[in-house]
C-alpha cells in the first residue's frame, strides 16, 4: 500500500525557542489507514498537525504527503496541497459564523478546484447535492440553510466533518473532535466519521487524549513515544 | 478572487453595525470634501459667468475687488459714488463704444434695486456673451417703471402690472420705505443664473425721483414732492455708483484705464473684470485651500476610523482566519480578504457620500442661489471630482493594507491554531 504520510528524521524548532519542539525519527500512515494519535497537551500535537498541514516547515528531515516532500515546497504550494488533499476537523468553533451550513461545507471547494471537481464528478451530481448527501449521511437533513450559530455543538462537529470530507480528500485530520461532546454523542460522531472516511477511502489521523476511543482504529500511537524532543525539553 | 469578495462581503455584513457606522462617517466626510470643492468651483463659475463683454468697470477709488463685488455682484455696499460729470466724461471718450451708469443703494425685500439707463439692456452681457432677454413685458420707459430679475419675480410672486414700494438702503427689514412713490412692474427678465436675477432695475430718473425730497437717508420733514410732480423737476442724477464701459477696441483697454484712473475731476478707479476676479480668487484662495485641507483631514479621520475598527475586530477573528487557512486559504488570500473589506466599506462610503451630496444640493440649491448668488448645478460627479474620488479610493486602499498586512502576519504565526 502507498503511504499517505511519511515522516523521516523530522526536527522542528519554533523561532527563538531553546530546543526542538518535535523530533520524530519515523512515522507513517498508509492510504486508507485509521491512526489514533494520543498524548498529553504539550507533547507537540498542534505542531505536528501544523507540519502535516503545511503551515509550519521543519528545519530538518522530510515529511512526505502523498509523495510530495513538503520541506522542499514553497509555502503557496504547501497551501495548495493542504487545500487539495487534507480535510481538517478541530476541537470546536470549526465553522465560519457568518456563513450558512451549506456555505461552510462548500468552503474547501472554493479554495481547491480539485476538491470541487471530485465533489461534483461523482455520479454526475452537483456540489450542493454532494453536500446534501454528506449532511444526510451525517444525519443532518434539512439544516443546510440554518445559521451555524444556531446549531448544537454536536451538529457543528458533524458539519465540520462534512466540510472535511467534501471533495474526497485523501487525508482527514481530526484534532480532538469529540472532546466537546458528551459520551453518547462521542460514539455516534466517531461512528459516522469512520464510516464516511471508509466510504471515501481516506486516511484518518485522529488526535485525542481519550484512549477509550482507540478501539475502532487500526493503529494507536503515543506521541510522546515517538517524539524524542520531549526527553530533553518539555516543548509545546 | 470572486469567492474571496463574496466572503469579504458576508463577513462585513455580519458586522454591519460597526462597519455601517464607519461607512456613514466616511460618507459624511466625502460629502463634506466634495461639497466644499463643488461650492468653490460653482462660485468661480458663477462669478466668471456674471459679467462678459464689459471691458471696464469704473467706480470711486477703492480696491478693485470691492468695486467688482458691489458693482457687479451686488455684494456689500459702495463706499463712495462718482459724479455725473465723471460719468459723462467717460461716455464722451472717443475710445468708448458704450457706457452704462448704474446707481445702487436701495432695496426691495432684500433684493438690490439698481438705477440704470435703458442702454443697460442693450449692452449688458453675461455667460458666453448672452444678452438679457425680457420674458414678459417691456423695458422700463417711465420714471416709475421697474424691470424685475427672474428670481425677484418668482420669489415674491410679482407679475407685470403689479405695484411695488422700494425701501431705502440695503437690508431685509426695518428700512424706511419710498411709500409715496410706488413703482409699476413693467417687465420681467428671463433667468440668467447671475446677480441680474436678484436685481430690480429702474431708470436713473426714477432713482433720483424717489430721493428728491430725502435728506441724509430719511424723508425731509415737512417737505414732499408728490409723484405726479416729479416730471417738472430735473431728474438728471447728481452721482452714480459705477459705470460699465465697453470699448470700441479691446486693445485700448489699458489706455482708457489709465485715462480714467488719472481723471482730473475726482479720484476714479477703472478695473478689468477678469483681472479683478483673479485678485478675488487670490484673496479667497487661502481660505479655500484651508477649507479643502480641513475636509481632506476629515476624510483621513474617517479612514483612520475604518482601519481602527477592522484592526480592533481582528483579534476576535483569529479563529475565523485559522479556519480559512485550514480549508486551504493562503496567507495572501487572508491579506486580500481584509483589504477587500476595507475597500468595500470605503467604496460604500464614497457612493453614499455622492448620494448625500446630490440630495443636499437638490435641497439647498435654491437657498444657496438666493443667499449667495451661487448657481449650484445638481450633478452626480464632475470629471474633476472623479479624479478626487479616485485619489480618495487609492488612499482607502492604502489604509486597507494596514489591517490586511496585520491579518497576513497573524495567519502566518497562528497557522491552524490561533493562540488566544
Amino acid at each position: 500500500m502507498s503511504l499517505a504520510i511519511d515522516i523521516r528524521a523530522l526536527r522542528f524548532r519554533y523561532p527563538g525557542a531553546a530546543g526542538d519542539c518535535l523530533d520524530i525519527e519515523a512515522f507513517q500512515a498508509e492510504a486508507g489507514e485509521r491512526v489514533f494519535l494520543h498524548g498529553p497537551s504539550g507533547s507537540g500535537k498542534s505542531t505536528l498537525l501544523g507540519l502535516v498541514g503545511g503551515v509550519l516547515q521543519a528545519q530538518q528531515g522530510s515529511l512526505e504527503l502523498l509523495g510530495h516532500d513538503l520541506s522542499r515546497l514553497r509555502p503557496a504550494v504547501r497551501d495548495k496541497l493542504r487545500a487539495d488533499h487534507i480535510g481538517f476537523i478541530f476541537q470546536q468553533f470549526n465553522l465560519i459564523p457568518y456563513l450558512s451550513v451549506m456555505d461552510n461545507i462548500l468552503l474547501p471547494c472554493r479554495f481547491s478546484l480539485r476538491r470541487q471537481r471530485r465533489a461534483s464528478e461523482d455520479e454526475g451530481t452537483s456540489l450542493r447535492e454532494q453536500a446534501l448527501r454528506l449532511l444526510s449521511h451525517l444525519q443532518l437533513d434539512g439544516i443546510e440553510q440554518v445559521s451555524v450559530t444556531r446549531l448544537s455543538v454536536g451538529q457543528q462537529q458533524r458539519v465540520a466533518a462534512a466540510r472535511a470530507l467534501i471533495g474526497k480528500p485523501e487525508i482527514v485530520i481530526a484534532d480532538e473532535p469529540t472532546s466537546a461532546l458528551d459520551a453518547d454523542r462521542q460514539t455516534a460522531f466517531l461512528d459516522l466519521l469512520l464510516q464516511e472516511c471508509d466510504a471515501a477511502n481516506a486516511t484518518l489521523l485522529f488526535v485525542s487524549h481519550d484512549r477509550r476511543l482507540a478501539r475502532q482504529f487500526h493503529r494507536e500511537i503515543s506521541l510522546p513515544s515517538i517524539n524524542r524532543a520531549l526527553v530533553e525539553h518539555s516543548g509545546r | 478572487m470572486k469567492h474571496l469578495l463574496h466572503l469579504a462581503w458576508r463577513s462585513a455584513w455580519n458586522r454591519r453595525l460597526t462597519l455601517g457606522l464607519t461607512l456613514a462617517a466616511i460618507a459624511l466626510s466625502v460629502t463634506l470634501l466634495l461639497g466644499v470643492d463643488r461650492l468653490r468651483h460653482e462660485a468661480h463659475r458663477g462669478f466668471s459667468l456674471s459679467v462678459s463683454g464689459t471691458d471696464l468697470v469704473v467706480g470711486a477709488r477703492t480696491s478693485p475687488v470691492q468695486l467688482m463685488l458691489y458693482a457687479v455682484f451686488r455684494i456689500g455696499e459702495a463706499t463712495a459714488n462718482i459724479s455725473w460729470e465723471s460719468a459723462q466724461q467717460i461716455v464722451a471718450n472717443p475710445l468708448v463704444a458704450w457706457a452704462v451708469p448704474i446707481s445702487l443703494g436701495d432695496s426691495h425685500h432684500g433684493f438690490p434695486v439698481m438705477g440704470t439707463s435703458a442702454a443697460y439692456f442693450d449692452h449688458f452681457r453675461y455667460g458666453d456673451s448672452q444678452s438679457l432677454v425680457i420674458q414678459s413685458g417691456n423695458p422700463f420707459r417711465d420714471t416709475f417703471d421697474v424691470v424685475l430679475g427672474a428670481e425677484v419675480a418668482t420669489g415674491l410672486g410679482y407679475r407685470v402690472g403689479d405695484s411695488i414700494v422700494l425701501s431705502h438702503g440695503m437690508g431685509e427689514a426695518g428700512l424706511p420705505e419710498h411709500r409715496d412713490k410706488p413703482f409699476t412692474v413693467k417687465g420681467i427678465l428671463k433667468p440668467t443664473g447671475t446677480p441680474v436675477d436678484r436685481t430690480l432695475h429702474i431708470s436713473l430718473e426714477g432713482m433720483s425721483a424717489i430721493h428728491l425730497d430725502w435728506v441724509g437717508g430719511a424723508p425731509m420733514p415737512g417737505f414732499s414732492i408728490p409723484g405726479q410732480y416729479v416730471q417738472k423737476v430735473d431728474l438728471t442724477p447728481m452721482e452714480v455708483t459705477a459705470v460699465l464701459v465697453g470699448l470700441k477696441s479691446r486693445a485700448a483697454v489699458f489706455r482708457v484705464q489709465r485715462q480714467i484712473n488719472e481723471s482730473p475731476v475726482e479720484p476714479l478707479l477703472a478695473v478689468m473684470p477678469g483681472v479683478a476676479l483673479e485678485q478675488l480668487w487670490q484673496v479667497v484662495g487661502v481660505a479655500e485651500r484651508a477649507m479643502l485641507a480641513v475636509s481632506a483631514m476629515v476624510v483621513v479621520v474617517g479612514l483612520s476610523g475604518l482601519v481602527a475598527v477592522i484592526l480592533a475586530g481582528l483579534n476576535e477573528r483569529r479563529r475565523e482566519l485559522a479556519i480559512l487557512r485550514a480549508v486551504g486559504a493562503r496567507p495572501r488570500d487572508i491579506f486580500l480578504l481584509m483589504t477587500a473589506e476595507s475597500l468595500l466599506v470605503t467604496l460604500g462610503g464614497v457612493l453614499l457620500g455622492i448620494l448625500l451630496l446630490l440630495v443636499a444640493s437638490l435641497l439647498l440649491a435654491p437657498h444657496i442661489q438666493s443667499a449667495y448668488g451661487i448657481p449650484l448645478r445638481t450633478i452626480l460627479v464632475s470629471p474633476e471630482e472623479l479624479k478626487l474620488l479616485t485619489a480618495l479610493m487609492a488612499i482607502g486602499l492604502l489604509a486597507g493594507l494596514v489591517p490586511g498586512y496585520r491579518a497576513y502576519r497573524i495567519s502566518l504565526t497562528d497557522g491552524l491554531m490561533p493562540r488566544i
